[in-house]
């Protein structure tokens, strides 16, 4: 109540004094109405009208108390505020006063101080007129001290040259000396002056000869070395000279670490001859089992051919032969260049000549240094531990990095890159020859596993058990051939791997050459994928068909169960191996094919094309081996005069036995294969050329001189028409068409002999009862069998052709003996 | 000829024997000598007509046994030599003979050829090549380019060397090879050289070619399984000395030269089919360098390949 009161009052006054003119916008809407009685536009005789209208008189009495008692305290508001403004007043006025009286105390302190300040300056001035004199005469003073001190350092020069010299503190010297040098050129017309110069000279030439023993001793480290060249500069020796100098001695103590490095590798040459080869070879037989083991076992010895191996002759070499170039380099640089530019002797294109001095020493120097390398690295032929020469070609490479630093026009990087590259190709290529003796080695073992005889009991519980165990052990493939076959597979391709993964250290991303074009494209494409991978593929096949064509006709030096183990060998690689050596070669080398390179199709065919051959091959050996056989059963017999036949003969029951082991093994790597459908009685099938009453007619004929020919002629004609056999095709990949080949082939020589023998009656029925008991056994091996009855057919037909006396036995009879026996 | 259709000729009986006749310097001929067991043998004399591609046959009876090698006499045409089987009581003995060709059978087939097919003269036996201590001749080889004197003969495991006299009626060995081994060893073929003089010969025994030196009869090469199966025939190049062709039961023609005998120059494996096979005798006839083989028994044809 009492605020607003309050602020009501300074409202008021407010508006008294004009104030606030802004706030009366918004009061005058209000203030308008004149009967507000607060308002400026306030008129009473409304207002009262007003009043006297609306209210009741008792309203009007109370607002006239309310008027009364509103107007009291205004009154007594009124009388306050009048008051205070009065004390603030009067105070004010007293203020003003004093201030008059102070300001005027403060003009005559001032008037005091000019007179003062005017004084002061008429004595300093006086003062600095008495003291001129005596300031130029020190100055005069001082200036006579300083160049009589520089007299006195001068005068003293030659005698602390001279101590300098003895106590060989050069550095001084020589310091000193520049100091005076140019004083005393300028003065040298003064007598005393060119004394102390010649003098000077004197000494200064005998240190320049002192330091220049110095250097040409070069017995001091390459600290005072540089030391002595920087003092000779500035003593103006000529800086070609020098530089000539000072790299011949740095050539000189490099070559001595050079022919370190050089006594590791000559001696041995002698020694790696003899014990190379053994090193060499990769494990063979041991590879088999577990190839990832290989790698650190064969590290483990290290290499013969040096006594140190190649990652520590490289760190040798790096560290001492590359850091002591580096360090010659850069006092070079900074004694020669560097510095050079700088100074004075810039202008004498010394930088140019330095620079082109040193590149022909670095290059120089570099090229030995690379011809030990590349020496070092071709004797490393162990193809153990590929990780150690990475290692070592790593370190070569990453420290010749320092190098091109220093000298980044030097051609030295390039170089290096480029040995790394050569002992990387080099390399690809050991391991090459390595997986191809590897490959040779396990081949040979595997001959030998082939040629131990197994137990009787090992082998086949299959068809050839019932003949009896001795064909089936002596030239039949053990029941393991399946083993043999995977373990090669699994052992070769491990090996493919191992090695995969010792190249593919070059390409590791920690080391510094792997990211060089070279390694990133041609390595792994032509390098890896192409020598390594594609050749070795290529060898494999390659030495297949030599089996086929080498010992092709000269008998069976290779076992015909290597010839079908390494048919269903190579058949492997062109159905799936191939295929995945060469994804998991793309994949981990990230071959990029830049340039053309072998796609898989051709080396799968180059793969089946020798299956193929090895097959055939399988097939001629092992029907030549049971066309022997039969021939010297035909060629050893009278046929004319033998008895009439009570058996079978024995070589008969061979062949059977024989063709049943072979069916054996080769179902042991090759799956069955479709054949004709049997007809129901095919064992029991005759001989149509005697059952047939043609037959009858035929020899019938033969003894009409008119007609001799008639049937003969129609039935070879018909022959000639009829379906053709090829003896010596190619077989399918299966058993059935294998052992149909051989068959064919057997056959067909016995046929042949049949043909150049002439029968007895008894012969023929011989022949009769022994083809009778082939048709019961072999038809079952063969894909149509009518192709065995023909043939037979044909060899019955012969021989009763070359029979003096045809009279071919009983039909039941033939059964009878072939049943028994 | 390459252009022409083969030419056929049909026998009535089986067929082994063939052979150009080189002492026949006007006509393409070759005679074939048939085996028969039961009929008597005959040798069929084919002309053949390059120019018209025709053939004329003559027949000539060989009573004396089926014929399994046939040579013609270098010097006269009218002298030939078989190798032949003679049956008699249950006995097979090979025998070889020379013999004498009538001297009218040319003039008779022109007259009626249907009468020289039923009437057909005779061979007049000059000599039996037998000394009595070697049979089983297996072929008979006249020197080549000589004057129809000397024959060698290959009997079992030895080789003989024959002089022919008085007119070929008489014949003496006058030298003789044998091939010394395990086993029971059997020359089945071989070829005079016409080369070095005609001094030396080539034999095949089973799978291997053996060369001799006639001179010293001594073995001068050897082609150890020069064939996978047994070596049927082979044949020198005529126009090149150390050329050799070979074929045999592995159903391949191989070219040998004789100074590198490790590999063959050149393998022919295109006879892989069943006539063909095994009964192929090389022959090059003098004018031509061809090779003839004789394939199915008793169909001739001719096939002509450039060994060169």
């Amino acid at each position: 109540m009492e605020s607003s009161r309050k602020r009501r009052v300074h409202g008021m006054l407010k508006l008294y004094y004009g104030m606030n003119e802004e706030g009366k916008a918004a009061e005058q809407a209000k203030s308008l109405d004149p009967c507000d009685i607060n308002g400026p536009h306030f008129d009473h005789e409304v207002f009262l009208n007003k009043l006297r209208r609306e209210c009741s008189l008792a309203e009007l009495m109370d607002q006239e108390t309310c008027m009364v008692k509103q107007i009291r305290s205004l009154d007594s508001d009124m009388q306050t505020l009048v008051y205070e403004n009065y004390n603030k007043f009067i105070s004010a006025t007293d203020t003003i006063r004093k201030m008059k009286n102070d300001f005027k105390k403060m003009e005559d302190e001032m008037d005091g101080l000019s007179a003062n300040m005017a004084a002061i300056t008429d004595f300093s001035a006086s003062i600095s007129g008495t003291l001129q004199d005596q300031h130029a005469q020190i100055t005069k003073l001082s200036g006579v001290h300083t160049l009589l001190r520089k007299l006195q350092f001068l005068f003293e020069l030659p005698a602390r040259l001279n101590k300098c010299l003895e106590l060989q503190a050069f550095a001084q010297a020589v310091r000193s000396h520049r100091r005076a040098r140019c004083v005393l050129q300028q003065y040298s017309h003064l007598p005393s002056f060119k004394g102390i110069q010649d003098d000077c000279h004197a000494i200064m030439d005998k240190l320049a000869q002192e330091l220049r023993q110095k250097f040409r001793d070069g017995g001091s480290s390459a600290k005072d070395l540089s030391e002595c060249v920087e003092l000779l500069l500035q003593l103006d020796e000529p800086a070609e000279e020098l530089c000539d100098k000072f790299l011949s001695h740095a050539r000189s103590r490099l070559e001595l670490e050079l022919q370190a490095l050089e006594a590791e590798i000559t001696p041995c040459p002698s020694a790696s001859a003899v014990k190379d080869p053994p090193a060499r070879r990769l494990p063979s037989a041991a590879a088999a089992g577990s190839p990832t083991d290989n790698l650190p076992k064969t590290g483990a010895t290290p290499s013969p051919t040096s006594n140190t191996d190649i990652l520590e002759f490289i760190d040798r070499g790096c560290n001492e032969f590359v850091s002591s170039l580096c360090l010659v380099i850069t006092s070079y640089q900074e004694l020669f260049i560097t510095h050079a530019q700088t100074g004075e002797l810039a202008s004498k294109n010394i930088p140019q000549m330095a620079s082109a001095k040193l590149n022909a020493f670095v290059d120089d120097l570099a090229a030995r240094y690379f011809s030990l390398v590349e020496r070092r690295i071709q004797e490393e032929k162990g193809v153990g531990d590929n990780s150690l020469l990475v290692r070592a070609l790593d370190r070569f490479h990453r420290r010749l990095q320092a190098v091109t630093k220093l000298l980044p026009g030097s051609a030295v990087a390039h170089r290096g890159t480029e040995i790394v590259m050569r002992a990387a190709t080099e390399r690809v290529k050991q391991y090459l020859s390595a997986l191809q003796s590897f490959y040779m080695d396990s081949l040979t073992d595997v001959r030998q596993a082939l040629a131990t005889p197994r137990l009787a009991g090992a082998s086949g519980p299959g068809g050839g058990a019932h003949f009896g165990g001795a064909a089936a052990s002596g030239r039949d493939a053990p029941t393991s051939l399946p083993e043999l076959l995977s373990s090669l597979s699994a052992s070769i391709l491990n090996q493919i791997k191992s090695v995969l993964a010792s190249v593919h250290l070059f390409t590791a991303k920690d080391i510094t050459f792997s990211n060089k074009p070279y390694f990133k494209g041609e390595f792994c494409s032509q390098g890896v994928r192409e020598s390594l991978v594609v050749n070795f593929i290529k060898f494999v096949c390659q030495s297949s068909r030599q089996f086929c064509d080498n010992a092709g006709d000269k008998g069976g030096s290779t076992p015909p169960a290597l010839l079908l183990l390494l048919s269903r060998l190579c058949l492997d690689y062109e159905t799936s191996t191939i295929t995945y050596i060469l994804t998991l070669t793309d994949e981990q080398f990230l071959v990029q094919h830049h340039s053309p390179v072998t796609p898989v199709t051709t080396l799968c065919a180059e793969a089946r094309e020798a299956a193929q051959k090895l097959l055939n091959h399988y097939v001629k050996v092992q029907g030549l081996i049971i066309s022997q056989m039969l021939r010297k059963s035909v060629e050893t017999r009278d046929w004319v005069n033998t008895i009439e036949p009570r058996n079978v003969r024995a070589v008969m029951k061979r062949v059977v036995e024989d063709t049943t082991s072979i069916d054996v093994q080769v179902g042991l790597l090759y799956e069955e294969g479709v054949r004709k459908a049997h007809s129901s009685d095919s064992s029991k099938r005759t001989f149509s050329v005697y059952s047939s009453s043609r037959q009858q007619a035929r020899y019938a004929a033969s003894y009409t001189p008119s007609a001799p020919m008639d049937t003969n002629l129609l039935s070879n004609i018909h022959k000639l028409f009829s379906e053709r056999i090829d003896i010596f095709s190619s077989v399918e990949f299966n058993k059935v068409s294998v052992i149909t080949g051989i068959i064919k082939i057997s056959l067909k020589t016995f046929l042949e002999c049949v043909r150049l023998r002439t029968f007895g009656r008894f012969g023929l029925q011989q022949i009769q009862v022994d083809c009778h008991y082939l048709q019961m056994y072999l038809w079952r091996f063969v894909s149509d069998e009518n192709l065995v009855h023909f043939l037979l057919d044909e060899i019955v037909g012969s021989s009763a052709h070359r029979c003096l006396d045809p009279a071919p036995m009983e039909q039941s009879v033939i059964e009878v003996i072939c049943e028994r026996g | 000829m390459e252009d022409d259709a083969p030419v056929i000729y049909g026998l009535e009986f089986q067929a082994r024997a063939l052979t150009a006749q080189t002492a026949e310097t006007d006509a393409i001929r070759f005679l074939v000598g048939t085996q028969s067991l039961k009929f008597d043998n005959q040798i069929h004399i084919i002309d053949f007509d390059d120019e018209n591609n025709i053939i004329n046959k003559n027949v000539l009876l060989h009573r004396a046994g089926e014929i399994w090698h046939i040579g013609a006499s270098p010097a006269d045409k009218a002298v030939l030599t078989t190798c032949y089987n003679k049956t008699s009581d249950s006995r097979v003995v090979s025998c070889a003979a020379v013999w004498r060709m009538p001297s009218d059978w040319e003039t008779g087939s022109n007259e009626s050829p249907d009468d020289s097919a039923h009437n057909p003269q005779t061979l007049e036996l000059l000599c039996h090549l037998d000394d009595g201590a070697h049979s089983n001749a297996a072929c008979v080889l006249w020197e080549p380019m000589g004057d129809g004197k000397r024959v060698i003969s290959l009997a079992d495991n030895h080789a003989l060397l024959w002089d022919l006299q008085e007119s070929s009626t008489q014949a003496t060995v006058s030298s003789s090879a044998t091939l010394e081994g395990k086993g029971q060893l059997k020359f089945t073929s071989g070829k005079w050289s016409p080369h070095h003089n005609c001094s030396q010969l080539a034999t095949a025994n089973d799978t291997a070619i053996r060369g001799w030196d006639l001179r010293s009869m001594s073995q001068i090469y050897c082609i150890e399984n020069a064939h996978g199966q047994l070596v049927r025939d082979l044949d020198f190049n005529p126009n090149r000395q150390y050329y050799l062709a070979s074929c045999g039961d592995d159903c391949k023609v191989k070219f040998w030269d004789v100074r590198n005998v490790q590999e063959p120059v050149k393998t022919l494996e295109e006879h892989s089919h069943w006539w063909r096979m095994p009964l192929c005798t090389c022959t090059h006839t003098h004018t031509h360098t061809h090779t003839c083989y004789l394939e199915k028994k008793d169909i001739l044809a001719e096939h002509i390949h450039n060994c060169r």
